[in-house]
């Protein structure tokens, strides 16, 4: 029989609906590859072994008394640790939550346990999803399946090695800036970012309010369409969540239908500056597209240029303002200044804050704090908002002469760890093609278009759609998904993985 | 205990006669809604620390903020009664700065976008005089929890050996009220803040929309005051006094904050902009934390919040549900129930307008219920140091009283000897003058008897009022009251005793 660890989460469903495998079946596997794998991937940073099997067990419980199941019930999924999980740890990749239990469920985390999802851990990231490779981990990097001396991507690089190395059919992430999307490039999976407030924000911790946005990771667009439709919907705790129903995101992922549709290539996002093998492999994608009856279309969003600068205002200015809660009073991490014999709040509070956030945290606290400062809004924080405006002007714009835009989803395969940990506008630039989704609201979807000739890595192909229009991606994705199948023979398949395949010395040199 | 060496303060006359003070009111109210601004939580008073909170208003990783329909509604009404302007369009904002009471570390409130602005409130002083008061805004936020300190004498974080955080009040919604510079109120502006203060209240009282309990906290006041020398045009610098939470005290202290800065000015000083706390006991304020107008609280648009956005057609169906201003209602009850601006006076100062209405309502004349009300009852809960309201007695008890008394059942002594009777729980008046027997002597027989005999033993006393000296009988009445045992109509006895005396 197959390794049910390598079925996607849709062939799992389908073995547990007709009874062949068990929920706990599945979920032993996983459990399984985690242990024999995750020494070297790093994905996780919490496994719920006990949890997960109980979950399982009670879906089987419930299937073998004939009850009315979800279509993903009993296929385990993993959840990055920004996101709350009642009697389970969260930390958001931070030393300043280490030890934290939640005493609740985040909405999306209450929907995938009503669903019967086992939940097998929580994944890896980079502290308060603040990166685009999973080194500002404070509790150490992911590592890329692909190749464990390379990143996995960030923030999400946890739940996107996770997925890659067969660890878990499906993952929750979520996307500030690209946090799933460019993950997904560089592991060769795929990654949704539903439109702003599709799915509810309840019990993510924070980093950018008007950015953030949950969303799947999986290894292939059905099953991030199915695993959509399990977390999406109206929250009625979360005041920006969309008041409507979830687009038709799994009938549009079946039916993949493109004929007549309009593909939409933003100039601004791909071309110059893109390495030569992920432009190459975007080009043959757009191809295979045309090829299946779509038109081509070139669009320009010329304020894209300025995307970059307004979210390096934005995100910081909102992250400073949600982090100012971790104050070391009330749970978390609390450090005593060293030579203070009884120290003022305020002294904890700054040798906590000290210890507990990692140099990248600190950099944007800082430069958010001084962005939002009175005499200096208007020309940073205003001036970003304004950038916003336009951003949303040129997608409505594109949008006009486009169904869908198009473009790869970063720039670069997955550089190797520590390059470019000193540099952080290099790290930056990672998310220059993701990060205009994100501050206008809309949908974007990263699947795998095969590997760059220079350094055979997954290069990431990325989809975007108009607000609420999330089905038109899934749509395009699912059809250029099987283009591909068709051309490669199946999936993409990273090298195996054996244990101790990374050398120790490196890993131990990064932390 | 505030160590504080008292600061000098000019003589008031003297202020006025050098200065023109200028006011800045800002007023808190706790809203009496059933849940909290941006939770489901309650909002009881006095519950159990801490059992009336949950990841939203304690500020947990990851819990996010829902606004409290009823509160925006609430504050609507308020600045529709303010006679302000309803925003189409406003916005929550992040209040940043650290405090320990404050779980999120921000405060969610309204910043350059208010609900409501631009409004006035009428006030009706003592002599009445009426002063128009501007409102610049009333905007939601969020109330903080509350910090006890542990250990040590004082309450205060100094010295205590630990604090406490109770965030039962975290998340209770607020609406704040801030008046323009009051400006032109001369030796009036102790007065004209408390009698804003008062008229506040009493219209927030009557939309209902908070239980307006300044010494519980659910309404407190600000007092900004500065002083501009006679004939300046730009205003001095200001001190705001927090958290004063009596009518008494923003009178007190707002005068006292004159006094001070004039003598502050005089010696040749310079008023420090800060906060400063009022103490009740003493009668003074001490200086708080300086603030300067760079207090940077970085305020942004609350990201987790949609837009506000109140329909025309709320905003319309909301004015409907205004009750009359309390000063037009005021003068409407004057009016009917004939009372001098003395008596009405009197009566809104007892707070006793309700209870006077509803025991018109119940069959008593207006000058009985006011006679009961803010005279007898009013007494007896004073010497108790009880309210009215603390009584058994209904406004249905002393419409009955009045009609027993108007039907010559009883007099006024016996009145009051049934009202006791009612106080103490024996029930309704008529059964109170039944069990204790207390009815006026209808039978003129035994009257007559008894005015008989206390002429025939008191010769001296008739001779006099024989003689022409009608005062004297007053002696007279009081034998034959005694002799009945008080259960006579005095006027009676008086016109029996003048006829056989005099005839």
């Amino acid at each position: 029989m197959t390794d049910i660890t390598r079925l996607t989460a849709a062939e799992i469903a389908d073995r547990l609906t007709r009874k062949e495998i068990s929920s706990v079946e599945a979920t032993q596997a996983h459990l399984d590859r985690i242990a024999a794998v995750d020494g070297d991937v790093h994905a996780f940073l919490h496994i719920d072994s006990e949890g997960a099997l109980a979950a399982a067990r009670e879906v089987d419980d419930r299937r073998s008394k004939g009850e009315a199941l979800s279509p993903l019930a009993g296929v385990p999924i993993a959840v990055k640790d920004v996101v709350a999980t009642q009697g389970q740890p969260t930390t958001a990749g931070s030393k300043i939550l280490e030890g934290w239990i939640p005493p609740y469920d985040a909405t999306l985390v209450s929907r995938l346990r009503a669903a019967g999802l086992p939940i097998l851990g929580k994944t890896n990231m980079d502290e308060f999803a603040m990166g685009s490779s999973t080194e500002h981990s404070a509790y150490g990097p992911s590592h890329n399946p692909w190749d464990l001396e390379r990143i996995p991507g960030g923030s999400g690089g946890g739940s996107a090695a996770a997925v890659a190395a067969y660890e878990a059919p499906l993952a929750i992430g979520t996307d500030t800036g690209g946090s799933i999307r460019q993950p997904a490039a560089v592991t060769g999976t795929v990654g949704a970012k539903p439109t702003y407030g599709g799915v509810s924000r309840y019990g993510l911790i924070a980093l950018a309010s008007s950015l953030d946005q949950a969303g799947p990771c999986t290894r292939s667009v059905l099953d991030a369409a199915l695993l959509h439709e399990v977390i999406g919907g109206h929250d009625p705790m979360d005041s920006t969540s969309i008041d409507a129903p979830v687009p038709p995101v799994i009938a549009a992922a079946r039916k993949a239908d493109i004929k007549g549709l309009r593909i939409g290539i933003v100039k601004e996002i791909s071309g110059e500056g893109f390495q030569p093998g992920v432009q190459q492999r975007f080009e043959e994608s757009v191809q295979l597209l045309v090829d299946r009856g779509a038109e081509v279309v070139e669009v320009s969003c010329p304020t894209f240029k300025q995307g970059l600068a307004a979210y390096y205002l934005i995100l910081p200015s909102e992250a400073s303002s949600n982090l100012a809660k971790f104050d070391a009073m009330r749970y978390g991490l609390r450090v005593s200044p060293e030579g203070v014999d009884s120290p003022s709040a305020e002294q904890v509070m700054a040798a906590s804050r000290d210890a507990g956030f990692g140099d990248e945290v600190k950099r944007r606290i800082i430069l958010g704090t001084y962005a939002l400062s009175s005499g200096y809004y208007d020309a940073y924080y205003g001036q970003a908002q304004k950038v916003r405006t336009l951003i949303a002007r040129d997608f409505a714009a594109a949008f006009e002469k486009a169904d869908v835009l198009v473009s790869p989803t970063a720039p670069t395969t997955a550089f190797k760890l520590g390059d470019k940990l000193d540099d952080p506008m290099a790290m930056y630039l990672n998310d220059v093609a993701t990060i205009p989704a994100n501050l206008a609201g809309i949908p974007g979807l990263s699947l795998p278009s095969g590997l760059a000739d220079e350094d055979a890595l997954p290069a990431g192909f990325q989809i975007l759609a108009p607000a609420t229009r999330d089905d038109l991606m899934y749509g395009v994705g699912a059809a250029l998904e099987a283009a591909l199948f068709e051309k490669w023979g199946g999936p993409l398949t990273p090298p195996e993985l054996t244990s101790a395949t990374a050398e120790p010395t490196a890993k131990e040199a990064l932390r | 205990m505030t160590t504080t060496t008292a600061d000098a303060v000019l003589p008031y006359d003297e202020v006025l006669e050098k200065y023109d003070p200028v006011m800045g009111l800002e007023v808190h109210v706790e809203l009496g809604t059933a849940t909290k601004m941006f939770c489901g939580c309650a909002t009881g008073f006095g519950a159990d620390p801490n059992t009336q909170t949950c990841p939203v208003c304690l500020g947990l990783p990851g819990a996010l903020p829902v606004v409290n329909a009823v509160a925006v509604e609430s504050a609507i009404r308020i600045g529709l009664a303010l006679n302000c302007q309803v925003a189409e369009w406003c916005r929550f904002a992040r209040k940043n700065y650290f405090y320990p009471d404050m779980p999120k570390n921000f405060q969610t409130s309204q910043y350059d976008e208010p609900i409501v602005f631009e409004g006035y409130l009428d006030v009706e002083l003592d002599d009445g005089e009426v002063f128009r008061v501007d409102i610049e805004r009333a905007h939601m936020e969020e109330d903080t929890g509350k910090s006890l300190h542990v250990g040590g004498s004082t309450g205060r974080i100094q010295g205590a050996d630990y604090s406490l955080v109770d965030y039962n009040r975290a998340g209770i919604p607020l609406v704040e009220i801030v008046t323009k510079p009051i400006q032109g109120t001369g030796e009036r502006a102790p007065e004209v803040a408390r009698a804003f203060v008062a008229t506040l209240r009493d219209l927030l009282k009557a939309l209902d929309v908070s239980d307006v309990k300044m010494e519980q906290g659910s309404m407190r006041c600000d007092a900004n005051v500065s002083l501009m020398p006679k004939g300046a045009t730009k205003l001095g610098t200001r001190t705001e006094t927090k958290n004063v939470n009596s009518l008494r005290s923003v009178e007190r202290a707002v005068r006292y904050e004159m006094c001070r800065h004039a003598a502050v000015l005089d010696g040749g000083g310079s008023i420090l902009q800060e906060t400063r706390h009022w103490h009740e006991d003493t009668g003074v304020t001490t200086s708080g934390r300086p603030k300067s107008d760079a207090d940077d609280y970085r305020y942004f648009p609350e990201p987790d919040l949609v837009p506000v956005a109140p329909s025309r057609e709320l905003v319309d169906r909301l004015r409907t549900t205004l009750p009359e201003p309390p000063a037009e209602r005021r003068k409407r009850l004057q009016s009917a129930w004939g009372y001098s601006d003395l008596e009405m006076r009197d009566v809104m100062n007892a707070g006793a307008v309700e209870i006077i209405q509803e025991t018109v309502a119940a069959g008593a004349s207006p000058a009985a219920a006011r006679k009961w009300w803010t005279g007898e009852l009013a007494r007896r809960a004073n010497n108790e140091g009880k309210s009215v309201s603390d009584f058994n007695v209904t406004p249905a008890h002393v419409a009955e009283l009045d009609g027993m008394v108007t039907a010559g059942r009883l007099n006024d002594s016996m009145a009051r000897q049934v009202l006791e009777g009612v106080i103490d729980g024996e029930g309704s008046p008529t059964a109170v003058a039944d069990a204790r027997g207390l009815e006026l002597v209808q039978d003129d027989g035994a009257l007559e008897a008894a005015v008989d005999q206390v002429i025939a033993d008191n010769p001296d006393v008739a001779d006099k009022v024989r003689d022409g000296k009608v005062q004297a009988v007053g002696a007279l009445i009081g034998q034959v009251m005694k002799a009945m045992k008080g259960q006579a109509d005095a006027a009676k006895v008086r016109e029996l005793l003048v006829q056989r005396l005099t005839s």
